[in-house]
């Protein structure tokens, strides 16, 4: 029990002063990276908790995918060298400390919720943490492909959609470069390639191309 | 102190749920660190269905997650898509010079 809490508090520090240098590294590709430590040690977590499935997804999904599409445009748009003028405007402007403010006032609310909230005496044993003999992989899968396959294949659908948007939208033409034209190519007639023409004898025939 | 309930998940869950709001509300660098903070969110929810699901003993939580995780893929692909083209078009993806809209 005591391992346990020692690497809770240790992955939770990880990631609270990660995800505190998320926001105020000057460097937008530092952001990215502790984005990265970030989502490895919440899935740390999730692995110690009990959902291996899900961490483990987690550190394919995010670390494998989201956090090198955030590093490609990063690079690709050149915004590494912008230097980060956090807490500090040229003109005073009022938001800082109103959005200081209101953000300290959600995080006591949240506070205060999770604090004062009486759970049901049930949630409060230890014993629910120890595995059972189905691993959570498989139980995952008995519930998703069955009571959830509809929200599965709606979710295929969003990537279905996400993927053609994305491509659409950075989809570019350029000028001077030869393309196929599917169109052309299939709606070409006969009539328009082929012309059949009589020979007379001893004369030949001028073709003009 | 040393027995992890589901009360030490909810405030690990909420600091980062706040911390995000704070990198979306004092940002001033560019609309990139935005997007991570709308990630960082999203992870804050996350770690609330997983500790509710494991600590009620419901996997309708890990369901949600997986699902959450779906979206969050696709927003964070969209997003950047939205990103490149506003900086081919415009030149710039600083906050503060992201006033066509006059808001």
């Amino acid at each position: 029990m005591i391992a346990h809490a020692i690497f809770f508090y240790i992955f939770s520090f990880i990631a609270i002063v990660s995800a505190i240098m998320v926001t105020v590294s000057k460097n937008t590709v530092h952001s990215v990276f502790f984005l990265i430590l970030d989502f490895i040690s919440i899935s740390c977590l999730f692995i110690m908790i009990g959902a291996e499935f899900l961490g483990m997804i987690m550190l394919i999904v995010y670390v494998g995918a989201v956090a090198v599409l955030f590093l490609f445009v990063v690079m690709m748009l050149n915004v590494a060298h912008q230097k980060n003028i956090f807490f500090k405007s040229n003109q005073g402007s009022k938001h800082i400390p109103i959005g200081l403010f209101v953000s300290l006032i959600i995080f006591f609310e949240l506070i205060i919720v999770v604090g004062g909230w009486k759970y049901k005496p049930e949630l409060n044993n230890i014993s629910s943490l120890e595995t059972t003999s189905i691993s959570n992989t498989h139980s995952i899968g008995y519930v998703l492909y069955t009571d959830y396959i509809h929200l599965f294949q709606l979710s295929g659908m969003i990537l279905l959609v996400a993927m053609i948007g994305a491509i659409i939208l950075t989809y570019r033409k350029r000028e001077g470069l030869k393309r196929q034209s599917y169109f052309s190519q299939i709606s070409r007639e006969k009539i328009d390639g082929v012309d059949l023409v009589d020979v007379e004898k001893n004369k030949g025939i001028k073709i003009d191309v | 102190m040393f027995e992890i309930g589901l009360g030490h998940y909810l405030t690990l869950g909420a600091i980062i749920f706040t911390i995000g709001v704070v990198g979306i509300f004092l940002n001033r660098k560019n609309i990139i660190v935005i997007l991570m903070s709308i990630e960082l969110i999203l992870l804050s929810v996350n770690i609330n269905m997983v500790s509710f699901s494991i600590f009620i003993n419901d996997l309708s939580g890990q369901i949600f997650t997986l699902f959450i995780l779906t979206v969050a893929a696709a927003e964070a692909a969209i997003g950047l898509a939205i990103i490149v083209v506003y900086y081919r078009n415009a030149g710039t993806i600083r906050v503060e010079e992201i006033d066509k809209l006059k808001g």
